[in-house]
């Protein structure tokens, strides 16, 4: 599919065989992948529908050389685009035919473990899961819990600031890294952070967090671990309506319950998890609701009760809760396979990432009912219901002809609507290449350039993941002038004392 | 510096603030960024042409429980927040630090605003975070004179880069915030702490990880040294303490107190304190009670954050006759030297270099606070990208020029 990317350098592949030469100086035997068949795994991620051959595979181990890489990238104009373990859902690790793929998935060691202080230090290609394995058998768990977690890289969850079920309670990545180890475009290696808490000057660890590849390249990673909760238990509530679950949502945290994990199900996303996995979900109803309670077992207890009588209330038509670990692990089934089941009863499936308040939700719901009907397409929806982030999964069928396109256009309305409704493009996914033409309809002109001032900070010639984020790119020299306008006092009203 | 009261420029609403850098701009002037001004005493001494005050800019403009978010004009009181949340049993998690104590001013005079751009945190940092993790959304007016927002006001947001984050904590040196957005949270229903008595600094760190290890959910932890012990007035007894807080559902508190306290018994004598006399506690260390007392006011104040088992060792190349304190499980040490005109800033700088972290001289006199550092001095290769940071959002330093370093 046509997607518009930064112009070819023509110069830069007029090189490449003498490139290719000097990265292997640099990162000697199997690091180099020049071949076009062994280079093909890399063409795409998680965003399948785009796909593109990068000019060259490195695949660095040590820190050194991924700053002799980048120094030399710099000196030579050559881009570079980061990637972990390629499960981006918005494009963020696309190659670009002149640039150099970079691959971290040989930095996969797991550097210290320190449970008096809390903190593991890993390497970015350790995978999300990875980091709570290896501290389990001390009752230890790393947080942030993306779906993708068996394969997704801790270097990638700082590049998209990646979420999960949990984070409503237990925060985002950028909640629980203390520090990094970061490669700069011009190859200067830098440390932020580290077991201590919070930035002794700027936030930068925080600005480099959600930055999606397109500031620095994090060779090291210091990230918070928790003690597991004593225990955990589940609700499984089905509502008549998505209005009365989206009521018992607000109660909950109204009295003042923050769960651990708290999902909406609408009836698609339902019928298609449950004819997958058959963990017991209702079929009658409109909404389902799966509420998590971790802690103490004499809190899970007392809390679970209230959630049960809360859930009442609000008209539920049925409630589950779980009698056993099994049993809480079979509700989630349901939910953890939902993108895959609705894969079994649709040949494609879109998968959209916006963030709403959470009040907004049964309008949301019912414009996208409307919006069905637009496109004739359907749609599913998963919802993480605590803290408003939203994921529509639009069905197509790839092999009919403007269907892709026309799913396309459907989730770029929703997008749309998130923003209209007081929300935002992206919850937990990120912009990549996906939404980086919808920036404008959040964000005005001024705020990108600001965004783009702060890129130029780390990165001024704009070789680092280029082509990501911004719809518009800027040369740095031109983000930084300056019109400064009258000497004069423009505003003879303010109160001067 | 030669700034006289008719240099105060106070804007009535953010187009007169960005008219005000504008002006600034096109006048080369630098303007000293301020909300109440509750903090001017803290940061480099700034050379400024007039004081641009925000207090002007006040008010709640949204705020909804159920969604666990608030959105505030900056200059808007911390008191009249903390009070509008509390009439719905909300708080900010992050149960800000009050300096006003310590720096000689009144309780409870900080604005929103300042509470973010010096990214406080108390005692529950160590659980729920600091203002940085609670900073939804964002407008500002930067050096440049621009309006820019960032952010939003949903928790779960990653739509181009994270401009809140940089701006907590920045002091006012790279944009100046109109309005923010924070998450907010329901108030703990109950609360009580254990305390350890008796233990030195190194077994205190050893409890208080012991502690954090288990499965109690400690919201705060705190090492009081004997010498400091008689400044808290709600300790059972004048003596080191370990102090541990427990917050949460009732029944979930009972139940924790009595594991926790089970645990703590191999390390000393166990006593718990009742909900008022927690909160009186962890008032006065949010506070800095033994550091903010006229007694002590004349005397350079250090704040240090490290891993919190460096607590200790960090304590221990620090002058015998200083006095200090450790929060956060001990990676937060507050020290005060012994004499006035002395910070013993070279011995600080060296503990901390050799065995990581950052320290602020919290509290000096200005000119102190003109001839050593008071942030943590950085690397080279940061410090030039803070540099080039700072340039990007204020080219003309025209915003608080060198409050953080020379040139920043």
């Amino acid at each position: 599919m046509a997607l518009r990317m930064p112009e070819l350098d023509a110069d830069v592949l007029a090189r490449r065989d003498r490139i290719i030469a000097t990265l292997r100086a640099i990162v000697p035997g199997e690091g180099v992948i020049a071949d076009e068949r062994e280079m093909r795994p890399y063409e795409t991620d998680g965003l399948t529908a785009y796909k593109q051959l990068p000019m060259v595979v490195v695949l660095p181990e040590t820190t050194k050389q991924v700053s002799e890489v980048l120094s030399y990238c710099h000196s030579e104009g050559i881009r570079v685009v980061p990637r972990g373990a390629g499960t981006s859902l918005s494009g963020g690790a696309l190659p670009l035919a002149d640039g150099v793929l970079l691959g971290m998935a040989k930095f996969n060691r797991i550097r210290e473990i320190d449970f008096e202080n809390r903190v593991a230090v890993v390497e970015p290609g350790v995978t999300n899961l990875g980091i709570s394995t290896a501290v389990a058998h001390a009752g230890f768990y790393y947080a942030p819990d993306p779906s993708s977690q068996i394969a997704c890289t801790i270097g990638g969850n700082i590049a998209e600031n990646s979420g999960g079920v949990h984070c409503l309670k237990y925060g985002m990545t950028t909640n629980n890294v203390l520090g990094c180890e970061i490669v700069l475009m011009n190859g200067h290696v830098l440390r932020l952070g580290g077991k201590h808490l919070d930035a002794g000057g700027y936030d930068l660890l925080g600005i480099v967090t959600g930055s999606e590849g397109l500031l620095g390249v994090v060779t090291e990673v210091t990230v918070r671990i928790l003690k597991k909760a004593e225990a955990a238990r589940a609700l499984l509530v089905g509502f008549p309506t998505s209005e009365d679950a989206g009521q018992c949502v607000s109660r909950i945290i109204g009295a003042g319950i923050i769960p651990g994990g708290m999902e909406m199900m609408d009836k698609p996303a339902i019928h298609a998890a449950e004819e997958f996995v058959h963990a017991g979900y209702p079929l009658d109803v409109e909404a389902l609701l799966i509420v998590e309670l971790d802690g103490p077992q004499a809190e899970v207890d007392h809390l679970i009760a209230r959630v049960e009588t809360i859930a009442n209330e609000c008209k539920a038509v049925s409630c589950k809760i779980s009698q056993s670990e099994e049993e809480r692990l079979l509700f989630w089934a349901g939910r953890k396979a939902a993108f895959p089941a609705v894969g079994r009863i649709s040949p494609d499936y879109y998968c959209m990432d916006g963030t709403i308040p959470r009040a907004k939700l049964p309008l949301v719901l019912h414009r996208m009912k409307e919006m069905e009907r637009k496109y004739g397409l359907r749609c599913a929806n998963v919802f993480h219901a605590g803290d408003g982030n939203l994921h529509p999964l639009i069905l197509y069928d790839a092999n009919r002809p403007g269907e892709l396109e026309k799913a396309e256009e459907f989730g770029a309305e929703i997008l749309k609507l998130c923003v209209e409704v007081g929300g935002v493009l992206t919850g937990e996914h990120g912009v990549g290449v996906e939404k980086r033409d919808l920036m404008p309809t959040m964000f005005s002109e001024t705020d990108l350039d600001q965004q783009q001032r702060l890129k130029c900070a780390f990165d001024e010639k704009g070789l680092l993941n280029p082509g990501k984020v911004f719809p518009k790119l800027h040369r740095c020299a031109e983000l930084g002038r300056m019109h400064i306008s009258g000497g004069k006092l423009p505003f003879p009203d303010i109160p001067r004392f | 510096m030669g700034k006289s009261v008719t240099d105060t420029l106070k804007p009535r609403d953010a187009k007169e603030v960005e008219d005000a850098v504008r002006w600034a701009l096109g006048n080369e002037k630098a303007l000293e960024v301020a909300g109440s001004g509750s903090k001017r005493a803290l940061g480099r001494p700034s050379q400024t042409d007039a004081t641009l005050d925000l207090s002007g800019l006040s008010g709640v403009t949204l705020y909804e429980p159920e969604e666990l978010v608030l959105s505030a004009k900056a200059g808007t009181p911390l008191c009249e927040i903390a009070k509008l949340l509390s009439e719905r049993d909300q708080e900010l998690g992050f149960e800000p630090v009050d300096y006003g104590p310590v720096l000689g001013r009144a309780r409870g005079e900080g604005t929103i605003g300042g509470v973010i751009a010096c990214n406080l945190a108390g005692p529950r940092r160590i659980k729920a975070g600091a203002a940085r993790d609670h900073f939804l959304g964002v407008t500002a007016v930067t050096g440049r004179g621009d309006t820019i927002k960032s952010g939003g006001r949903v928790v779960k947001n990653v739509t181009g880069y994270d401009l809140c984050k940089v701006l907590a904590g920045s002091w006012g040196t790279l944009a100046v915030m109109t309005e923010v957005t924070i998450k907010v949270l329901p108030k703990c229903e109950s609360e009580a702490t254990v305390v350890v008595a008796g233990l030195d600094d190194a077994r205190a760190a050893q409890a208080m990880a012991a502690a954090m290890g288990s499965s109690c959910d400690v919201s705060a932890a705190a090492h009081l040294p004997d010498h400091v012990a008689s400044s808290f007035a709600a300790l059972p007894k004048p003596e080191a303490s370990t102090i541990l807080r427990l917050e949460g559902f009732a029944p979930s508190v009972a139940h924790r107190k009595d594991q926790l306290a089970a645990a703590m018994r191999p390390f000393g004598p166990v006593t718990i304190l009742d909900e008022a006399s927690s909160r009186a506690l962890w008032r006065d260390v949010r506070e800095v009670k033994p550091f903010a007392s006229d007694h002590a006011a004349g005397r350079p104040l250090w704040r240090i954050s490290t891993a919190p088992m460096n607590g200790p060792a960090i304590a221990a190349r620090i002058t015998p006759a200083a006095q200090m304190f450790y929060d956060w499980a001990g990676g937060l040490i507050w020290v005060a030297m012994p004499f006035a005109d002395e910070p013993n800033a070279a011995s600080i700088r060296r503990a901390v270099a050799d065995l990581g972290g950052h320290a602020t001289l919290i509290r000096a006199p200005a000119a102190v606070r003109a001839s050593v550092d008071v942030f943590e001095p950085q690397e080279s290769g940061v410090a030039a990208l803070s540099r080039r940071v700072k340039e990007s959002f204020d080219p003309k330093a025209v915003l608080n020029p060198g409050r953080m370093w020379a040139g920043v």
